[in-house]
């Protein structure tokens, strides 16, 4: 935690204290807890199948917990960049029309989002017709539409090339020092978590046991 | 002018095609189409019911078909069965189930073929107020859920995080299926009804460039199969459900036809 965010005691957009989820019979992460207040960034680093998407849609409140407790502060505006997004073929949507999909922004608005993440070349194509890297920009200009309080980005640099992903992390960094919003960013690189973040929780995928947790205070 | 009995199958046809196109396109889009059929299939049920209950067909079907809905709205996820094996023990449990209670009334009588491929040619001014009447509020309720549904379909984290409710919207738009499949069925049928709400969507796919534009050309689409379909079988002396279908497909190769 920055010294300045503790001095004024902010009240945290969202706080997760011993949350676990439990699902087909075992528990994917038991125990964790978590606090984005606002300006800060923080990443939730694990390994593969660790459990940090499904930690981070307990923490939205997106999935039911099967332990601990989570507080969201009332009326959270939330932009969310989900790991993947199959649209469906079927679906002819537009890249603006997706901008426009959980709300109507004119279109000068759609315009410097689309630019801030560098897809101001990329005009109006078929979502589908997008490359890995492009959908993952337009998932993050549509986030940042909303303009939210707290940002979640599920691994938003996977599929962005080495330059790009460099420009990535400095846009949301300004992003989140102009806008004051707090970012959960899910990674794999610590050391990148280390150097840029606020705070850091990591996931560590094992066999969680089944009986209740001792807690250190009851034994 | 609805004397005539080609015109008011004409006019019920439309009516029905105007409401099937813009919800097959959720049909499509969401690969609802298997859970269709099983609303379609479980009518058996619904009409053996509202039979005996001595209520109106369409009542009885849509109650049953609510039920079926709500019931796979709670076992999905919650089972350990994949989605399909549960569909189609609803879908043929209920076709079965429906024919054995049939047996047990044998003073009971009603046109079964007429039920499994449409009688549109028997369509009453009374059908036509409800295909219209009907077709109005279902329009109306799928414009409101417009915009969640869109979300929910493109990605259920995203339309909940933005405020809607994927839940819900899912639940709304079964049970208005379940409405509009009620009320089609006297058009085309429990074994035909899926055709008019998956071929015109498909048919637009590619003329389409928004969402919104696919809902109005699929209503078209299917209206001008209504139309060819019934004059075909009114030449030809052809059965008018079946031929209203053909005259999807047709439609649908040319627009395939004309693309290559
Ligand atoms: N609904 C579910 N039912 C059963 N298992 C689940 C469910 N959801 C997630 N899991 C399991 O939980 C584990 C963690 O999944 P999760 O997607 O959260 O991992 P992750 O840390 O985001 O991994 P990655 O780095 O690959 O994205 C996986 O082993 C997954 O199979
Ligand atoms: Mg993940």
């Amino acid at each position: 935690m920055s010294a300045d965010s503790q001095a004024s005691s902010p009240v945290p957009l969202v706080r997760a204290g011993g949350i676990g989820v439990r699902r087909a019979g075992r528990w994917i992460f038991r125990e964790v807890d978590l606090e984005v207040v606002r300006g800060n960034l923080v990443f939730l680093i694990g390994a593969n199948g660790a459990g940090k998407t499904t930690c981070a849609k307990a923490a939205l409140g997106l999935i039911d917990i099967d332990e601990g407790y989570v507080d969201r502060s009332p009326s959270l505006c939330v932009g969310y960049v989900p790991q993947r997004l199959a649209v469906s073929p079927t679906l002819p949507l537009s890249v603006r029309r997706l901008m426009q999909l959980t709300g109507r922004f004119p279109a000068s608005e759609i315009d410097s989002a689309l630019n801030s993440v560098g897809l101001e070349r990329l005009g109006d194509p078929p979502v589908v017709n997008l490359s890995g890297g492009e959908l993952q920009r337009l998932l993050l200009a549509s986030a940042l539409i909303r303009k939210p309080d707290l940002l979640v980005l599920d691994e938003p640099d996977q599929g962005v090339d080495v330059a790009g992903s460099d420009v990535l992390h400095s846009l949301i960094d300004a992003i989140r020092i102009s806008t004051d919003c707090g970012v959960l960013w899910i990674s794999h690189d610590l050391e990148l978590a280390m150097k840029a973040g606020d705070d850091f929780v990591v996931l560590v995928p094992h066999e969680h046991e089944d009986r209740p947790l001792s807690r250190p205070d009851a034994v | 002018m609805l004397d005539d009995f080609v015109t008011r199958a004409l006019f019920a046809g439309i009516g029905t095609a105007l409401v099937t196109g813009p919800a097959g396109c959720f049909v499509v889009w969401r690969r609802l189409a298997y859970f269709g059929e099983t609303i379609a299939h479980s009518a058996l049920l619904g009409v053996a019911l509202a039979l005996l209950g001595e209520i109106p067909l369409v009542v009885g079907i849509f109650g049953c078909a609510s039920v079926i809905v709500l019931a796979l709205y709670f076992l999905e996820g919650r089972d350990a069965l994949p989605t399909d094996t549960l569909l189609g023990m609803f879908a043929y449990g209920g076709l079965a189930l429906g024919l054995v209670v049939l047996a047990f009334f044998p003073t009971v009588r009603f046109n079964l073929n007429g039920l499994l491929f449409g009688d549109i040619l028997a369509v009453s001014r009374a059908d036509i107020a409800i295909v219209w009447g009907g077709g109005i509020v279902a329009l109306f309720v799928l414009w409101r859920l417009w915009r969640s549904l869109l979300a929910t379909t493109v990605d259920a984290d995203l339309a909940s995080v933005a405020g809607f409710r994927p839940e819900r919207a899912r639940l709304a738009f079964g049970l208005l299926l379940a409405a509009i499949i009620a009320v089609a069925i006297k058009i085309v049928g429990v074994l035909l009804i899926v055709a008019l709400l998956v071929i015109p969507p498909a048919t637009v796919r590619h003329l389409s460039r928004s969402p919104e534009a696919m809902a109005v050309w699929a209503a078209v689409a299917g209206a001008l199969a209504v139309a060819g379909g019934l004059f075909a079988s009114a030449e030809l002396d052809t059965p008018s459900g079946p031929s209203i279908v053909v005259a999807a497909l047709a439609l649908f190769a040319l627009t395939r036809i004309r693309r290559s």
